[in-house]
């Protein structure tokens, strides 16, 4: 059995950490072939190539891969399906637009965000917001996965496998890219930090919100939020944690003015240690918090801020 | 235009799942179920570009058990024009996958020739984020997930993307599908006179045979079980408390 993996490519840069938790999710399904497309992916290509586990890279470097849209993608992984029995990428927002169109054009059913491999046919995935862990066994001759990142461990480097040119496939010219807003932060990325500071409706304000901001830099943090916050514009869209968006498991959480609804729980609570502030005692978080401060939040995250 | 939206009956966001002892599902009977959330969003929008004069007429379609009418009556009384109800499932804890779904959507498009289909990002309770990818893929069309903003102009829709590392905006020809994320949107409750008036709008009833569509899952369920729960832990008394805890604990 072969697997092909899409690696994480953004602008030429490889995501690291969510391509070789990828492969450790990967590996025991088979021998692990890393794609790497991009308008510029050598250097990626190189650097995957040395996450251990990793068998062969594969490059498609062409403009028509620039911002790996799904239609394009999703024809290259199909031109080069024959040879795998398991197509796979982390469940990063780009894989989740492309995988389940190449499954389709395969004609399997999907299996996203799955948190656990059973055997080569079995696997475990999370449903209604992690809720309930179903097992799942796909009868589909070529299967297509996306694994959810943060219930495994990166695989580590020092491999040393050889890279290929991949040839492109057909240009569906269905759609174009205009542009990206993305803000650039010195911060830890969201998904792979080892400390998060969220901040809920509690706040109050955008500006407020730079509470959470000081005390995620005292703690060389990433910053997340809940949809509350997002939707009433304190902060961007892709802080959003939950159920619907970003999935974290760091080694510390801490979630300030922030209720715990089951949704933004999804998101959250495989975080080795949990911490909220709530000015409310009743409030859903703190049953799932290892260390609970009860009062307001605009008095204690200053305090703590300045005392760690 | 003629827009299609598939929408979803799913258990209401707000009930507390519970696994069933067995381990065969999650416990449905006597739940409270609703629409999608993400459906919601999707007629909202459909609503919109029909305010708008982009939009002609509005179809819903909705795929599972009979109650699932319920759902369709909701879009209708949003402001949907007409619904389809595919009857795919007799117990209600049978889920039609994505791609059976997606099936039966390309075969309901063969029909209706829509010039665009919004669909939800994601159904809560299956939390697949798959139908609209593999329409998409079915059809030959473009798409735009996860849609934050959805401009139509002539041939082609531009549309701002949620993603990862913030928002992306792609520019896709039509016919397209487009899957609806959170901020698309806020959509509107169903007057009382609506849902009246909705209990005439035309709900044509179907079933997956009547597409030649084998709704028979992929994926076997070998089991459903609760997640490992985690202990509430302690209450401290102050900023002091927590920061020596935090430092015993070796993680500050
Ligand atoms: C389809 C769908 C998808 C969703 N996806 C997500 C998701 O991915 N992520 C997510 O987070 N949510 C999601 N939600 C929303 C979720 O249901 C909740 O509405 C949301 O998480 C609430 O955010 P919050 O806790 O910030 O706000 P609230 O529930 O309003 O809580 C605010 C908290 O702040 C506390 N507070 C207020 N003032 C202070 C103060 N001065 N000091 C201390 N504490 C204070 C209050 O006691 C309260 O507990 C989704 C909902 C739906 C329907
Ligand atoms: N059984 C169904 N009936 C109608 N629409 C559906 C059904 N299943 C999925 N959809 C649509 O596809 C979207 C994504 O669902 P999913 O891929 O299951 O997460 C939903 O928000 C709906 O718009």
């Amino acid at each position: 059995m072969a697997v092909l993996l899409l690696a994480e490519v953004t602008d030429g840069a490889l995501a690291m950490d969510a391509t070789a938790k990828a492969v450790s999710a990967a590996k025991s399904l088979g021998d692990v072939t890393v794609l790497c497309a991009g308008a510029s992916a050598s250097e990626a290509a190189k650097e995957a190539a040395t996450i251990e586990g990793v068998a062969k890279v594969l490059l498609a470097e062409d403009a028509l891969y620039g911002h790996r849209l799904a239609e394009p993608t999703a024809a290259l992984i199909v031109s080069l399906a024959g040879d795998y029995s398991h197509i796979c990428a982390p469940a990063t927002t780009d894989a989740k637009n492309i995988m389940p169109r190449v499954a389709a054009l395969l004609d399997s059913m999907i299996l996203t965000d799955v948190s656990a491999v059973v055997d080569a046919d079995t696997f475990e995935r999370p449903i209604y917001a992690g809720n309930a862990i179903q097992t799942v066994k796909s009868k589909d001759e070529k299967k297509v996965i996306t694994f959810r990142t943060s219930t495994f461990d990166a695989a580590g480097t020092g491999g040393s496998a050889s890279v290929e040119d991949a040839a492109k496939a057909d240009d569906p010219a269905l759609s174009e890219w205009i542009e990206d807003k993305v803000a650039e932060s010195d911060r830890p990325e969201l998904t792979s930090a080892g400390i998060v500071v969220s901040g809920g409706r509690g706040l109050g304000s955008e500006e407020n919100f730079a509470l959470i901001e000081k005390l995620a830099d005292k703690l060389g943090a990433a910053v997340g939020a809940s949809r509350a916050a997002v939707d009433s514009g304190y902060a961007p869209n892709d802080w959003q944690v939950g159920q619907t968006g970003k999935v974290v498991a760091p080694d510390l959480y801490i979630a300030v003015g922030i209720s715990g609804a089951i949704q933004h729980l999804a998101g959250m609570k495989d975080s080795k240690v949990i911490v909220a502030i709530n000015k409310d005692e009743e409030a859903p978080i703190f049953q799932v918090a290892d260390y609970g401060l009860v009062g307001d939040l605009f008095e204690l995250v200053p305090e703590l801020t300045e005392k760690l | 235009m003629k827009v299609l939206v598939p929408v979803k009956r799913v258990i209401d966001y707000n009930v507390k799942v519970r696994v069933k002892s067995d381990g065969s599902g999650v416990d449905l009977a006597n739940v409270k179920m609703s629409m999608n959330p993400f459906d919601e969003i999707a007629v909202e929008e459909a609503i919109r570009l029909k305010e708008a004069g982009t939009a002609e007429e509005i179809v819903v379609v909705s795929i599972g058990v009979k109650q699932a009418q319920e759902t369709l009556r909701t879009a209708l009384a949003m402001g949907a024009d007409r619904a389809i109800l595919i009857v795919a499932a007799d117990d209600v804890h049978q889920d039609i996958e994505p791609l059976a779904v997606a099936k039966l959507l390309k075969a309901v498009i063969d029909e209706e020739q829509p010039g665009l289909v919004i669909a939800g990002k994601q159904a809560i309770d299956n939390d697949m984020n798959a139908t609209g990818q593999m329409l998409a893929a079915l059809t030959g069309w473009s798409q735009a997930t996860f849609a934050n903003e959805l401009k139509i102009e002539g041939d082609s829709a531009t549309v701002s993307r949620e993603v990862d590392g913030g928002l992306q905006t792609i520019k896709v020809k039509m016919p397209a599908i487009i899957t609806a994320d959170l901020r698309l949107n806020e959509p509107r409750y169903a007057s009382l006179p609506n849902i009246m008036k909705a209990k005439k709008k035309p709900l044509e009833e179907k079933t997956a045979a009547d597409y030649g569509v084998d709704v028979s899952p992929r994926l076997e369920i070998v089991k459903t079980s609760e997640p490992e729960a985690r202990q509430a832990g302690e209450v401290v008394a102050d900023v002091d408390t927590l920061v020596a805890k935090l430092k015993e604990k070796g993680i500050v």
